[in-house]
């Protein structure tokens, strides 16, 4: 009796899911026939929204860093010129800009790099597997912590009689107060997981079995390091590096919260998007950023990194 | 390679300052929102839980959070339905311009956010010529979240085993019914933690929400950063980016326990490329 009651006789109890609507199963049937059907209402609506949303936009936005605005209605007017980004790449303040942010950029890069690359040793290889799980978990959290929470925080930190200046008054630091380097750090702080986790992804992925043939063979850890863990893990470096490079050449609440006077590209976008009212120009600005990471991209491709990402 | 103690004791110390340095102004955060003294020098004097009435009653408050909420659970809605509909594409069929796509996918959270909003928001507003609302704002943040839930599906895709499926269709079940009473229920502790942190990406976005938001509305990372240089604001703000905090990184870790599958932005996507 109770082998029946789990698998019943044709009856009405299961109808739904048995014996339904005409119409729908020969739908069904039909997409059952034609894989491509099958394909074409997957990936329509996805690929669709991506199309027509995002790579539009930013088609759209190429286009509009040649028009212009008129200045009598303040409407963006159609015209094309090549004046903004004349303006952009000629024009001594934005070469400034664009120069202070490019530095920016490669120093968050490199103290992520020297904060990221033992930490991320530690947790591959030295650690325990539980605590390797723990501290995966420990770096993940505030990856998805507010990036506005985190800058907010910094500005806490940075604070006249803040954390650091109570830290740094023992030992002779000051704090260095809201301005470029403040930008540094609390961006250096904000991207740091993202670089922890490439690297940390990189180290797993070296067998043990190597390092330890390589001790066998006489080298000593460094040499190790240097000679076999390195080479494999250049990749997962540039991973780690094209986040952390491309999200601050970007930024621009990083600058406005600890940043005092400092200007970035972001800044000047966000501006000119606000209060100036000049979309062409901003455009313009914003193609600075895509360039490079454009390049950037175009000259680790490779390495291999891009697979890492 | 054998590292000697003391070089093992050195890498563990400075993993726990480094943790320190990320632990720490996440938790002075905390910290001031009980902090009694209105300027929050260091340390603190005393300790109030005013700041925290103040912020339950402030209908400003109310308001971001409500529409945070809403733009959150849309947005979430959208990307679930479009992230799983790609992964299956993605995973099950081979065709052209599939690389393409998937390239397409991560390229709203590869570029710097700004990029994305300036993009949207001059297709709105000078090439579609749409006022800014939030749907505006729903439109942005389900446009970058399709890529966490499509990552979570297609890492528990490729774990399945697609003879289920087979067998249900041999057993003359149709596609619709198959989907339904055997991939979906394998995909849905995957959806859920997709789902999750689809949810808290967009909870608390700023950079694209600020050039996609109409002029009266706001979110919770939006009323922040209008109050945040206002100095009689300060303690309700350290209080709503403590809500922020514990709103992004609670989903995180229920996240982390329903799906084995990595949930890092950089740890999937090195995984999903491993597969």
């Amino acid at each position: 009796m109770t082998l029946q009651t789990r698998h019943p006789a044709p009856g009405p109890a299961p109808a739904a899911a048995a014996v339904p609507r005409p119409k729908a199963r020969r739908f069904s049937a039909l997409l059952h026939r034609s894989p491509n059907l099958r394909l074409a209402g997957l990936v329509t609506a996805p690929a669709g929204w991506l199309v027509l949303v995002y790579i539009a936009a930013l088609a759209a936005l190429l286009v509009t860093a040649f028009w212009t605005v008129d200045t009598f209605t303040g409407k963006v007017s159609t015209e094309w010129t090549t004046e903004n980004v004349v303006t952009v790449l000629t024009d001594p303040v934005y070469q400034r800009i664009t120069l202070r942010t490019l530095w920016i950029a490669i120093a968050v890069t490199l103290i992520d790099l020297v904060l990221a690359l033992p930490m991320a040793f530690f947790i591959a290889k030295v650690a325990s597997p539980r605590w390797q799980k723990l501290l995966v978990v420990a770096v993940l959290m505030p990856l998805w912590a507010s990036y506005l929470v985190k800058a907010y925080a910094w500005r806490n930190v940075l604070a006249d009689g803040g954390l650091l200046e109570w830290l740094g008054t023992p030992v002779g630091l000051e704090s260095p107060g809201y301005g470029e380097t403040a930008v540094i750090l609390t961006l250096a702080y904000i991207w740091l997981p993202f670089m922890i986790l490439p690297i940390y992804a990189g180290f797993e992925r070296v067998p043990d079995s190597l390092l330890e043939a390589s001790g066998d063979l006489g080298a000593k850890p460094l040499a190790t390091m240097r000679l076999v863990m390195f080479p494999l893990l250049v990749p997962s470096i540039i991973a780690g590096t094209i986040f952390t490079f491309s999200l601050s050449l970007g930024d621009y609440i990083t600058a406005q919260i600890v940043g005092g006077t400092t200007q970035m590209l972001g800044t000047v976008v966000y501006a000119n998007v606000g209060a100036a009212n000049n979309l062409p120009f901003a455009a313009a600005v914003s193609l600075v950023p895509i360039v490079i990471i454009m390049l950037y991209l175009f000259i680790v491709r490779r390495s291999g990194a891009l697979n890492s990402l | 390679m054998r590292l000697s103690r003391s070089a093992k004791v050195v890498l563990g110390v400075i993993t726990a300052l480094v943790f320190l340095f990320i632990y720490l102004p996440l938790l002075l955060v905390v910290v001031n929102s009980f902090n009694a003294d209105r300027t929050f020098g260091w340390p603190p004097k005393g300790f109030t839980l005013e700041w925290w009435g103040r912020a339950f009653d402030s209908p400003g408050v109310r308001e971001a959070v409500v529409s945070s909420l809403w733009v959150a659970a849309v947005s979430t809605l959208i990307s679930l339905v479009l992230g799983t509909l790609l992964a299956l594409a993605l995973l099950r069929y081979k065709f052209f311009g599939r690389d393409v796509i998937s390239l397409l996918v991560i390229l709203p959270i590869a570029l710097p956010g700004i990029v994305t909003g300036i993009a949207l928001n001059n297709m709105f507003t000078t090439i579609l010529g749409v006022s800014l609302s939030m749907w505006t704002v729903v439109i942005a943040h389900a446009t970058f979240c399709m890529v966490t839930v499509f990552n979570n599906v297609i890492a528990r895709l490729r774990r399945m085993h697609g003879g289920l499926e087979e067998a249900s269709a041999d057993l003359g079940a149709g596609v619709f019914t198959t989907f339904r009473l055997v991939t979906f229920p394998q995909l849905r502790s995957a959806l859920l933690a997709g789902g999750l942190l689809a949810f808290a990406l967009s909870f608390d976005e700023i950079i694209v929400t600020t050039f996609t938001i109409g002029a009266g509305d706001t979110t919770l990372p939006i009323w922040i950063l209008q109050n945040l240089f206002r100095p009689n604001q300060a303690p309700v703000v350290n209080v709503v980016a403590v809500v922020l905090i514990v709103v992004s990184i609670v989903p995180i870790w229920l996240a982390q326990r329903l799906s084995q599958d990595s949930v890092g932005i950089g740890a999937t996507r090195v995984k999903a490329t491993e597969g």
